[in-house]
């Protein structure tokens, strides 16, 4: 079960890494890119978003795998297993870029616009000021979101259990279906979740504090 | 004698040769439908204190953000320290910098100060000031960190340096804000109604630290309300009308004689 466990939090965090790098370069597409890059991105968040992330586990695990190797095949190598690590990585990092792009979107568009006119009017090139002032700035905003985003991916790596991959709840199942004490290995399991989610609060609280360092506090304005 | 001639006969034979900083010429702006500069010129020559004044949509904040390009201008000139920005139609026909890099290290010299401050949030007041010449203009930290406490000493700050904008006054901030565009040692400051957001009681302590600018020989383009302060500070006064130049001229004369029966309103209104 602690391997299993060891595999969610490989994906979840390695899909989490994956989606914050397609939600930033997506939210930056979205806000600045030309008329075909904004559309190919409306395109991509709403079909993400719109699509049960099951059916897209499915469909992007199975489907994925055999364009992958048709494209191998044609390619005259032989076909190639994916492990299951880069291909859950890889789907749940899909789906999560989508909804990262929004939040992150949403936490520019809330940066005080002055700030972004301060960095232009003091000669800053894209490059810099994106890194200095752009994404320090929509931090504060962006975490709540992005924080959520992060809880929901250690519980949707109990979706690739449909794909066979031996995460938290799979190997929970398979350990349960031979003892058959369900209720202590599922109970087990709960706990583990609980257990990552908790630990995720305490840092994600102090990434937060540490963002807003620039702001007061909302009860000193009460 | 044109009236920039006037102001720099006025101002002593010094500035008379003096390089001029900023050049404006036949510079007009559209937003969309609306004509808001209609053909201006402007010229600051080093050690000039130019103050735009005039009415609510005036265009007199618009002209002084086209000085660095924060507007693109529709047409025009603009020269600064006798360099010309090149503009060019990009694909939609708005008029855009042609060289990102040349209007980056033009902006990089023009110390501008906002009506909101717009210190960056994120970063204490010595971070603030030291951001732009550790980052853009590469000076080492440690140089920078000195010079800016020293800034900041010079606005009364110096106590305040490790504080975060938002816990400051607006009078507070704008000091600080007015430290960030010292420390890049600019060749030309340009103030964009510096005092308009701020509280009647903190106006006077940041006009002050303007005014000893002004007198140390800094070169300004300065967009106010304040009409006293600017017949004060400035060596040169435009006062704008529906995007146009109504009258212009030394301070005294601007403000003592006014010939334009629409400058002589303005005044009675806002005295």
């Amino acid at each position: 079960m602690l391997v299993g466990l060891l595999h969610s939090l490989e994906i979840a965090i390695g899909a989490t890494c994956l989606g914050l790098m397609i939600g930033t370069a997506g939210a930056f597409g979205k806000l600045y890119g030309g008329p075909v890059t904004r559309d190919l991105l409306a395109v991509y968040t709403t079909v993400v978003r719109a699509v049960p992330e099951l059916v897209l586990i499915l469909l992007l695990y199975y489907a994925g795998t055999d364009l992958i190797n048709q494209v191998l095949t044609a390619m005259g190598y032989s076909r190639v297993d994916i492990s299951g690590l880069a291909a859950g990585i890889f789907v749940l990092g899909f789906v999560q870029g989508a909804y990262s792009t929004e939040v992150i979107r949403g936490a520019i568009l809330a940066i005080p616009q002055g700030q972004i006119e301060a960095a232009r009017a003091y000669g800053m090139s894209p490059g810099l000021m994106l890194r200095r002032i752009t994404i320090p700035a929509m931090l504060p905003f962006a975490i709540p979101g992005l924080a959520n985003l992060w809880l929901i991916a250690t519980k949707d790596t109990a979706l690739l259990a449909v794909v066979g991959f031996n995460e938290l709840t799979l190997a929970t199942r398979q350990a349960a279906g031979v003892t058959k004490a369900y209720l202590l290995f599922f109970l087990a399991a709960g706990t583990l979740y609980l257990a990552v989610s908790l630990l995720s609060n305490l840092n994600i609280g102090r990434i937060e504090a540490w963002s807003r360092r620039g702001m007061p506090s909302v009860n000193e304005a009460r | 004698m044109s009236a920039v001639d006037a102001a720099a006969v006025r101002s002593g034979e010094a500035q008379n040769s003096a390089a001029e900083a900023i050049h404006v010429e036949n510079l007009h702006k559209k937003f969309g439908q609306l004509h808001v500069l209609k053909g201006v010129s402007l010229s600051a020559r080093d050690g000039e204190v130019v103050a735009i004044i005039g009415g609510s949509g005036s265009g007199k904040s618009t002209l002084l953000r086209c000085i660095n390009c924060l507007e693109n201008p529709t047409s025009g000139i603009i020269r600064v320290n006798g360099e010309e920005i090149k503009l060019k139609a990009d694909s939609h026909g708005h008029t855009v910098p042609a060289d990102r890099r040349q209007i980056e290290r033009i902006r990089s010299r023009l110390g501008m100060v906002f009506q909101n401050f717009n210190l960056w949030s994120h970063m204490t007041l010595i971070e603030n000031v030291i951001e732009v010449p550790v980052h853009v203009l590469g000076v080492k930290r440690d140089e920078a960190i000195a010079q800016a406490e020293k800034l900041l000493a010079r606005v009364g700050l110096a106590e305040k340096r490790d504080v975060y904008p938002a816990f400051l006054s607006g009078g507070q901030q704008q000091r600080a804000a007015i430290a960030r565009a010292l420390a890049i040692n600019p060749r030309v400051m340009l103030f964009d109604e510096p005092t308009s957001a701020l509280d009647p009681e903190l106006v006077g302590e940041v006009l002050k630290v303007i005014g000893d600018l002004a007198r140390e020989g800094r070169t300004m383009v300065l967009v106010t309300h304040e009409m006293k302060f600017a017949r004060e500070v400035a060596t040169h006064v435009v006062y704008l009308y529906n995007g146009l130049v109504e009258e212009e001229g030394p301070p005294e004369q601007l403000f003592g004689a006014p010939k334009s029966e629409r400058l002589k309103q303005f005044l009675r209104n806002v005295g």
